[in-house]
Order: structure tokens, then C-alpha cells, then sequence
């Protein structure tokens, strides 16, 4: 009796061990998994294809990754230097700025004369959308009342000449 | 209350009204866009007949390259000053270099100087292209080219001649000649002598 009641107590610390291990093991797992993500969200990696997509050559006025130009070649080593030193994406950005002025950034700042191509497009689509709203459901009304009023264009009948004409080729087939 | 009411003709010509007035709207905005950024030669037209004009952005004060300072065309009034717009990339650019320090040597004693003006081109690599080529004339930052855009600046490099007034006498918007900076420079000297 003893003896089996120590054996249940022994099975039971085993399995309240094991429980423990395993919980411990999510919880290190859980932790591993979230520690490299909360570091990538504080600290992005900045890499030079992505910079490059987003600003420009400022002396070829044209995006640098696709600008070839000794300029163009001069704003990349100087961006390399920049990712080498461990400086973020918003970081490089604002150096940018400051070392080549606002004409750098692929996406101008939202200020002055800037303003109406972040304000345009969006209006237009809103002035496009209420037009359509507005004029859709009368064409449609339009369109079902037209269709449902019958015998609106009725057939005109033939002129006599018109109506002998006919009779005389339609005698063809007959015949 | 009276109801307002809108006769068949006005409501069908409302909307083509409306798409018409946004039409020569964006066409004006784009009109504006390529007059502001359209390249400004009055001032080589100007210079050519002989009616210079005085330097834009006169007393617009810039960062010194390599100091925490500023600088302005008018910290140098009552000196003849050669402004030289450069950037370390441009191969005319560095072409030119030994021109203007040889140049700067020759005209310092008679209150000329150089000035260089980087414009398009990053502080470090400004300030190398200084250092390799052993400039000694004083050198400013145009990081917005708020100063070179006056003079009607879209590339590198470009000169200006700027007399005692202040007044440009005469510029260049391609890689100089040492003989005709040397010649420019002498006859801009012996007007004030």
C-alpha cells in the first residue's frame, strides 16, 4: 500500500517536473522569438537598394536607383558610409536632407506648392465619385423607364412601291 | 421657401463645366510647375549687353564648409570676388581647381578673391575635394542652392565674375580657361584701380 502511494508520488513529481520543463521551454521559445522582432521594430536594418528607391539623384533629377551619373555614384558612397556608421532609414533621410536639401527625398514634404499633389489626387477621386453618384442612378432610371414603356418606336408600314418591291423578291424564293 | 429650380439645359452643361474648370485648373498648376522651374538667363543676357546686374542673394548668409560659421557675397563688398560653383564629382570641376588656387594666389594682394560655392555634393566629400587639391580660398555650402538658383545655376560648375558694387560683370557656364579667368580678372582689377 506504502509502496504504491510513493510510486503515484514519484509519477506525479515526474509529471509536475516535465510540465514545469515544458512550460519553461514555451516561455524561452516565446521570448527568443519576440526579442529579434522587438529589436528589427526599434532598429531597422537600412540597406542601400531600399534608400536608393526613395530619393533622388539631386543633379540628374531623377530616382537614384536608376540614375547613373557620377553624382548619382558620389550620393551612393556617401549613403554607404552612412548604413556603415549603423544609422537607421528616417536617419539617413534627415542626413540627406542635410547635406543635399529637400529636393533629395523621392516623396516632397508635405509644405507650400507640395501640398496639391497629396491633396489633388485624393479630391479628384472624391469630386469623381460624388459625379458618378449623382449621375449613375438617374441613367439607370433613365435606361429602366425608356425599356419599360412598349411600342415606343412602333414599325412603319411600307409604302406601296416599297411594299410591291418586296413582295416581287420574296417571289423569288417562293418560286 | 421658394424651391430653387434649375432648367434641363443649365443641369446638362453643370458637369462638363466642372470638368472643364478642374481641366484648365491643372493645367495652369502645371503651367506654373515648368515656369518655376524653367532656367533663368537673364542675367547672361544682361552681362552680354553690358548692363550688369547686381549679384541676387547678396547678403544671404551660407555655412562656411569645414567651420560652424556663415558667409555672404556682402562680407566681401569692396572686393572683387570670383564665385565658383563646384561639386566634388563633377571632373570639370576638378579640372578647374589648380586654375583658381594659381588664381587666388596671384589676386589676393590686390583685395580679389576666389569663393567656391559647393552646390549638389555632400560636406565630405566637399571638403576632400579641398584638401587634395590644396584650396586656399574660402569655400561656402548651398545645400538648398537658394544662392545659385538666382544666378540662374542648373549645373556644375559654373563662374561669376562680381565686381566692388557687387555687380556681375561677367560668368562662365562651362568649365573656365585659365587665360580667360586671368584676363577677366585683370580688366575687372584695372576698372578700380
Amino acid at each position: 500500500m506504502s509502496r504504491t502511494r510513493a510510486r503515484s508520488d514519484t509519477h506525479r513529481r515526474t509529471g509536475t517536473t516535465r510540465r514545469v520543463a515544458q512550460l519553461a521551454l514555451l516561455m524561452a521559445s516565446i521570448v527568443l522569438a519576440l526579442v529579434p522582432s522587438a529589436w528589427a521594430t526599434t532598429k531597422p536594418r537600412a540597406s542601400l537598394t531600399d534608400i536608393e528607391n526613395d530619393v533622388m539623384c539631386t543633379a540628374c533629377h531623377e530616382p537614384l536607383a536608376v540614375a547613373n551619373s557620377p553624382e548619382a555614384q558620389s550620393e551612393r558612397n556617401y549613403i554607404r558610409g552612412l548604413i556603415a556608421q549603423g544609422l537607421t532609414k528616417p536617419q539617413i533621410e534627415r542626413n540627406l536632407v542635410a547635406q543635399y536639401g529637400e529636393a533629395v527625398l523621392g516623396k516632397p514634404p508635405a509644405s507650400g506648392v507640395n501640398l496639391t499633389i497629396y491633396i489633388l489626387p485624393p479630391a479628384l477621386l472624391a469630386v469623381g465619385i460624388a459625379i458618378l453618384a449623382v449621375t449613375l442612378p438617374r441613367w439607370r432610371r433613365r435606361t429602366r423607364a425608356a425599356a419599360s414603356e412598349p411600342g415606343e418606336t412602333p414599325a412603319r408600314p411600307l409604302n406601296p412601291a416599297d411594299a410591291e418591291r418586296l413582295e416581287q423578291e420574296l417571289s423569288h424564293f417562293r418560286g | 421657401m421658394p424651391h430653387a429650380y434649375y432648367s434641363p439645359n443649365m443641369r446638362r452643361i453643370a458637369i462638363p463645366a466642372v470638368v472643364v474648370a478642374i481641366a484648365v485648373g491643372l493645367l495652369a498648376l502645371l503651367a506654373f510647375g515648368v515656369s518655376a522651374q524653367g532656367t533663368n538667363s537673364s542675367i547672361d543676357a544682361s552681362v552680354a549687353r553690358g548692363d550688369y546686374p547686381q549679384a541676387p542673394g547678396y547678403h544671404l548668409k551660407l555655412p562656411i564648409l569645414g567651420g560652424s560659421g556663415t558667409e555672404s557675397l556682402a562680407d566681401f563688398r569692396g572686393k572683387v570676388v570670383v564665385m565658383n560653383v563646384f561639386a566634388s564629382w563633377c571632373q570639370p570641376c576638378l579640372a578647374e581647381a589648380p586654375i583658381l588656387e594659381r588664381e587666388q594666389q596671384r589676386i589676393v594682394k590686390d583685395n580679389a578673391t576666389i569663393l567656391g560655392v559647393t552646390y549638389l555634393d555632400n560636406s565630405s566629400a566637399s571638403e576632400t575635394f579641398v584638401q587634395q587639391n590644396h584650396l586656399t580660398y574660402p569655400v561656402i555650402r548651398d545645400v538648398n542652392g537658394e544662392l545659385v538658383r538666382g544666378f540662374g545655376t542648373t549645373g556644375v560648375p559654373e563662374t561669376f565674375v562680381i565686381n566692388r558694387q557687387g555687380r556681375i560683370v561677367a560668368l562662365r557656364r562651362y568649365q573656365l580657361a585659365g587665360e580667360w579667368l586671368q584676363q577677366t580678372v585683370a580688366r575687372v582689377l584695372d576698372e578700380h584701380s
